[in-house]
C-alpha cells in the first residue's frame, strides 16, 4: 500500500527542484512588501507636491502700480478734513481717474467699467485708510500700488488661457491688452500677500484671508486645552493610581476605549443636541466648540497620560509612600513630574487632532460665512478646516489657490505641534 | 457681573481665602516655630478653606448658567401679547429667535415688531436682575465659607485628609466624564431619533430604498413629502468603505510585514513615522485632494478609456480614503506581528522554511485574529469618515454598486441635513439624528468586536 519511500538523493533533488521556486516566492514578497510602503509613501509626497504647487501662489498676489492724484474735489470739496467726511467720500472715483490718466483713450462708460474692474473693489477702501491716517495726501499725486482683481491676479499666474474665446474667460480682450501695458510698463507685480493673512473671509478671492479662520482655531484650541488637559490628567490619575479593579472601572476604561473609535461628527451631534438644543448655548462659538473638542480629545490624552504614569516604575512610589508620603503627596510630588513629559506629548498629539478636526464643528454651526475677526470664545466664527472646506466649495478658481494656501498654514502649524511632541520625548524620554 | 466676571473674583477670593486659612492655622500655634504641633502642612488648612470657598459656588455658577437662560425666554414667553402666544409653535419659535437676536445685537432694533422689542427689554432686565442675585448669593456663599472654616482651624483638624478625600472625589469625578459623554451621547441621540420614528415608520427607513429629504414647507407645494429610505445611503457607506478597504488593507498588511520581518532597523526609523504622517494629515486636506485631483484624472482616464465616469464617483471618494487609512491597518497589523514570539518564528526556520514562507505560514496565521481585529477598527473608521466623502461624494442617492457612479453616504446626508434649515422639529432635521444613531450603533458594535478580539489575541500570548 505505502508508496516506495524516497531516498535521500531524491529527497534533495526534489528540494533542490523546488528551492529556485521558493526563492523567487521570497524574492516576489519581499518586492510587494517594498512595493507597498513604496506607493503609500508616493501617494504622500504626491498630495503633498499638488498642495504646495497649486498653494503656493496663495501667498503671492498682483498689484498695480498707479499714479493717484488725491483730488480734493472728490475726496474733501468743502475742505472739513473731519474724519467721517473723508470716509464717507467716493474713493473709487479717484481710481477711476487715476486709471483714465493712465489709459487717456479709453472712452465711454462700458469702457470705463471695464478698466476699473482690473483693480479689486477692496483698493478704495485701502486708499480710504491712507488718507484717513494722513489727510495732508489731500492734493499731492502719489504713487499707489493697488490690489488687482482676481481675474488679473489669476492671469499674472498663468491661470487663465489666452487661447480661449472671449466669451469664455473672465477677462475681455481688451482687458488683456490693458494688462499687457500695465506689464510691459512694469506697473503690474506679483508681491507678498498680505492680505491672506491679515483679512477675514470674502467672497472675493483677493480679499479673503485666513486669520478670521486662525484667530478662531486658537481661541478654540485653547480652550480645549484649560479643558481636556486637567481632567484627562485626573482622569488617568485616578484609573492608574487610585481605582481599584472592579465593575465601575472596568466600564469606565472600556467606555474610554470606545469613545476613541467613535466618528468624530457623532461628537457633534451631541454637541448640536445637548449644548446647544438643550442648554441654549450661542451656535457657531468658539465655546461650544471646544466643549465638543475636549469631548472628542480626552480618550486620546487619558490613554496616552495612562501609559506615561505605567511608565514610572513602582520603585518610586513606594519609596514616596515608605517616607510618609500620603497617596495623593506621592502623586502630586513624585509621579506626575516624571509622568509629565509623557502626557505632554499626548496632550500635543490630542491637540493637533483637535486643529485638523472638522466634521464635528460642522454639526454645531462652525460653517457660517464670517467675515468678521472674532473677539471672544462667544462670537461666532470658523476654524482652519472647516475654512478649507467653506472654501474648497467655492466656484470661483482664485479660491482653489487660496484653499491650498490655507492647507499649507495648517500643515505648518500641524508640523511645529508634532515637531513639539517628538522633541519633548526624545528630551525628556527616561529609561529606568 | 457677568459669568465671566464672576469667574474671576471667585478666583481671586479663593486665593485670598488660601492665605487666611495657611496664615490663620500659623498663627494658632505661634508661627513656623510650632508647625510641628499641627495635624496637617499649612498649605493643607489653605487649600481646604480655597476649596470650600470655591467649589460650592462654582457648582451654583454653573447650575445656574446652565438654566438661567432657559428660565427666563420662558418668563419673557408668558408675557408676550396674547395674539404672539396663540402662534403656532415654529412661528413662536421664530418669534423667540428674533428676541434672542435682539438681544445678542445680531439686529438693529428698528427691524423687528414692537412685541420682539418689549419681549428683549424685559430679558435684558431679567437677566440684569439674575446676575444680580448671583452675583450676590456667589459672594456671601464664598466670603460666608472662608469666616466659617477660619473658626473650625484647630491644630488637631485633620485637614489633609479632608483635602485628599475631597481630591479623590474630584478624580473620581473627572474619570466619569467619558461615562457621561457615552450616556449623552445615546440618550439625546436617540431621544431625537425617537421623535423622528414618530413621523417616519422605522422600516420604512431602515429598508425604503428612496431618499429624498426635501420636505415641502408648505402643504400645497409639489414634492410636499419627502422620503427617508436610507438604504441607499447604508448602501454607499458600504461601498466606498470596501473601495478603501481595497486599497488599505493589501498596501498596509504589506507594509506592516516588511516594516515587522524584512526591513533594517535604519529604514524602518524613517518609514515608519513617514507613513504615520498619512494619518496625521487632516481628512479636509485628503477630501481637497480627492475632489481637486483624483476625482477629475479619474473622470479623464475614463474618457480615455470609452467609461462614464461621474465627477463625483464613489471610486474618487474611496480611494482616497483607503489612503488615510493604510496607517490605521498598519500599525496596528505592525503591533500584532511584533506581538507573535520568536519562538514561533524560530520553529518554522528549524525546519527549513523561507522567510516568506514563515510569515504566510507560520505569522499571520498566528497574529490573524489581531489583524482581523485592526481591519475591523479601520473599517469602522471608514464608515464615519466624514470630510473626504462630504468633499468627493455627491448628494445624490443613488443605488448602485457601480463603483463610477456618484453614490452618497450616511455622513455625508448628516452633513448635508444639518446646513440645511435649522428648524428643530422637521423630519428633515430629526433625520439626521436617526442617521446619526446608526451610525453611532455601527460602528459601537465593530468596536466592540474588535477591541474584544485584539484583547483576546493579546492575552493570548503575554
Amino acid at each position: 500500500m505505502n508508496k516506495p519511500r524516497k531516498t535521500a538523493q531524491e529527497t534533495q533533488a526534489i528540494v533542490a527542484q523546488s528551492l529556485r521556486r521558493r526563492y523567487w516566492a521570497e524574492r516576489r514578497f519581499r518586492a510587494y512588501g517594498l512595493t507597498a510602503i513604496v506607493a503609500a509613501l508616493t501617494f504622500l509626497v504626491y498630495l503633498f507636491f499638488v498642495i504646495f504647487s497649486n498653494g503656493m501662489g496663495a501667498f503671492r498676489q498682483t498689484q498695480v502700480r498707479v499714479d493717484v492724484f488725491y483730488d480734493p474735489a472728490f475726496i474733501d470739496p468743502a475742505g472739513t478734513r473731519r474724519t467721517e467726511d473723508l470716509q464717507a467720500a467716493d474713493y473709487q472715483a479717484l481710481i477711476r481717474a487715476s486709471l483714465k490718466k493712465k489709459f487717456p483713450d479709453v472712452e465711454g462708460r462700458a469702457a470705463t467699467r471695464e478698466l476699473t474692474k482690473l483693480v479689486s473693489s477692496s483698493a478704495a477702501f485701502s486708499l480710504q485708510k491712507q488718507v484717513v491716517a494722513d489727510p495732508t495726501l489731500i492734493g499731492k499725486t502719489d504713487t499707489e500700488w493697488l490690489l488687482a482683481s482676481d481675474a488679473v491676479d489669476l492671469l499674472t499666474k498663468g491661470h487663465i488661457d489666452r487661447a480661449l474665446p472671449e466669451a469664455e474667460r473672465p477677462l475681455s480682450d481688451q482687458q488683456l491688452a490693458w494688462v499687457d501695458k500695465l506689464r510691459g510698463e512694469g506697473a503690474l507685480a506679483l508681491k507678498f500677500n498680505k492680505t491672506f493673512l491679515s483679512n477675514g473671509d470674502s467672497r472675493e478671492p483677493e480679499n479673503a484671508g485666513i486669520l478670521g479662520a486662525v484667530v478662531g482655531s486658537f481661541l478654540t484650541l485653547l480652550l480645549t486645552l484649560l479643558w481636556s488637559f486637567p481632567i484627562g490628567v485626573a482622569s488617568a490619575v485616578y484609573l492608574e493610581e487610585f481605582a481599584r479593579k472592579n465593575r465601575w472601572t472596568d466600564i469606565i476604561e472600556v467606555n474610554i476605549n470606545n469613545l476613541a473609535a467613535v466618528p468624530s461628527i457623532v461628537f457633534g451631534l451631541l454637541g448640536l443636541a445637548v449644548f446647544i438644543g438643550f442648554f441654549g448655548l450661542p451656535r457657531s462659538a468658539p465655546l461650544v466648540g471646544a466643549m465638543v473638542l475636549t469631548l472628542l480629545t480626552l480618550p486620546t490624552i487619558i490613554i496616552a497620560s495612562r501609559a506615561a504614569l505605567k511608565a514610572v516604575p513602582p520603585s518610586i512610589r513606594e519609596a514616596a509612600l515608605g517616607m510618609g508620603a500620603s497617596k495623593i503627596q506621592m502623586v502630586t510630588h513624585h509621579v506626575l513630574p516624571l509622568a509629565m513629559p509623557g502626557m505632554l506629548t499626548g496632550t500635543i498629539i490630542g491637540m493637533a487632532r483637535a486643529l485638523g478636526e472638522s466634521a464635528p464643528l460642522l454639526m454645531i454651526g462652525m460653517v457660517a460665512f464670517i467675515v468678521d475677526i472674532p473677539k471672544g470664545v462667544t462670537d461666532a466664527s470658523t476654524v482652519l478646516p472647516v475654512q478649507i472646506y467653506l472654501w474648497s466649495d467655492s466656484p470661483e478658481r482664485g479660491f482653489v489657490e487660496k484653499t491650498s494656501g490655507a492647507i499649507i498654514v495648517l500643515l505648518a502649524f500641524l508640523v511645529v505641534m508634532n515637531t513639539t511632541a517628538v522633541i519633548l520625548r526624545k528630551r525628556f524620554e527616561r529609561r529606568w | 457681573m457677568t459669568p465671566a466676571a464672576l469667574l474671576l473674583a471667585l478666583a481671586l477670593l479663593s486665593v485670598g481665602a488660601f492665605w487666611i486659612g495657611k496664615s490663620r492655622s500659623l498663627a494658632l500655634v505661634g508661627g513656623t516655630r510650632g508647625v510641628r504641633n499641627l495635624h496637617s502642612l499649612p498649605s493643607h488648612y489653605g487649600v481646604m478653606t480655597a476649596m470650600w470657598c470655591a467649589l460650592p459656588a462654582l457648582l451654583v455658577i454653573f447650575a445656574w448658567v446652565a438654566f438661567q437662560d432657559a428660565i427666563i425666554l420662558r418668563l419673557v414667553t408668558d408675557h408676550l401679547p396674547a395674539g404672539v402666544r396663540s402662534l403656532p409653535a415654529n412661528e413662536l419659535s421664530l418669534v423667540i429667535n428674533d428676541v434672542r437676536n435682539l438681544v445678542a445685537g445680531n439686529v438693529p432694533a428698528a427691524n423687528v415688531s414692537e412685541a420682539v422689542r418689549g419681549a428683549a427689554s424685559e430679558y435684558l432686565q431679567l437677566r440684569g436682575i439674575s446676575r444680580m442675585a448671583l452675583t450676590v448669593l456667589v459672594m456671601v456663599m464664598a466670603v460666608g465659607a472662608i469666616i466659617f472654616v477660619r473658626a473650625r482651624i484647630t491644630p488637631e483638624l485633620r485637614a489633609r485628609n479632608r483635602v485628599e478625600v475631597v481630591v479623590e472625589w474630584l478624580l473620581i469625578g473627572c474619570s466619569t466624564i467619558a461615562v457621561f459623554t457615552t450616556i449623552g451621547i445615546v440618550a439625546s441621540v436617540a431621544f431625537e431619533a425617537v421623535r423622528f420614528f414618530q413621523h417616519i415608520n422605522v422600516f420604512s427607513f431602515l429598508f425604503g430604498t428612496s431618499w429624498s429629504p426635501q420636505m415641502a414647507i408648505r402643504a400645497d407645494q409639489v414634492g410636499s413629502s419627502g422620503s427617508f429610505g436610507a438604504v441607499p445611503l447604508f448602501a454607499g457607506t458600504a461601498l466606498i468603505s470596501f473601495i478603501a478597504m481595497v486599497i488599505a488593507v493589501p498596501i498596509g498588511l504589506y507594509s506592516a510585514i516588511y516594516l515587522a520581518e524584512y526591513a533594517q532597523p535604519k529604514f524602518r526609523t524613517w518609514a515608519k513615522p513617514l507613513l504615520e504622517v498619512l494619518a496625521g494629515v487632516p481628512t479636509v486636506v485628503y477630501g481637497f485632494f480627492a475632489a481637486l485631483t483624483v476625482g477629475p484624472a479619474l473622470r479623464g482616464w475614463g474618457a480615455h478609456l470609452g467609461l462614464a465616469v461621474a465627477s463625483e464617483s464613489a471610486l474618487a471618494a474611496g480611494l482616497v480614503m483607503g489612503i488615510m487609512i493604510i496607517p490605521f491597518v498598519s500599525s496596528l497589523a505592525d503591533d500584532m506581528i511584533s506581538a507573535v514570539p520568536q519562538a514561533l518564528r524560530d520553529g518554522a526556520y528549524a525546519l527549513g522554511a523561507t522567510r516568506s514562507e514563515t510569515v504566510k505560514q507560520v505569522v499571520l496565521r498566528a497574529a490573524l485574529p489581531g489583524i482581523v481585529g485592526g481591519v475591523l477598527l479601520a473599517v469602522s473608521r471608514a464608515i464615519g469618515e466624514t470630510m473626504i466623502v462630504a468633499m468627493a461624494a455627491g448628494l445624490a442617492a443613488n443605488l448602485t454598486a457601480n463603483p463610477l457612479k456618484a453614490v452618497t453616504t450616511v455622513t455625508v446626508q448628516i452633513v448635508n441635513l444639518v446646513q440645511g434649515d435649522q428648524e428643530f422639529d422637521s423630519p428633515k432635521t430629526l433625520a439626521l439624528f436617526a442617521l446619526g444613531l446608526v451610525l453611532f450603533l455601527v460602528t459601537l458594535a465593530l468596536n466592540v468586536l474588535a477591541l474584544h478580539v485584539v484583547r483576546k489575541f493579546r492575552e493570548q500570548y503575554e
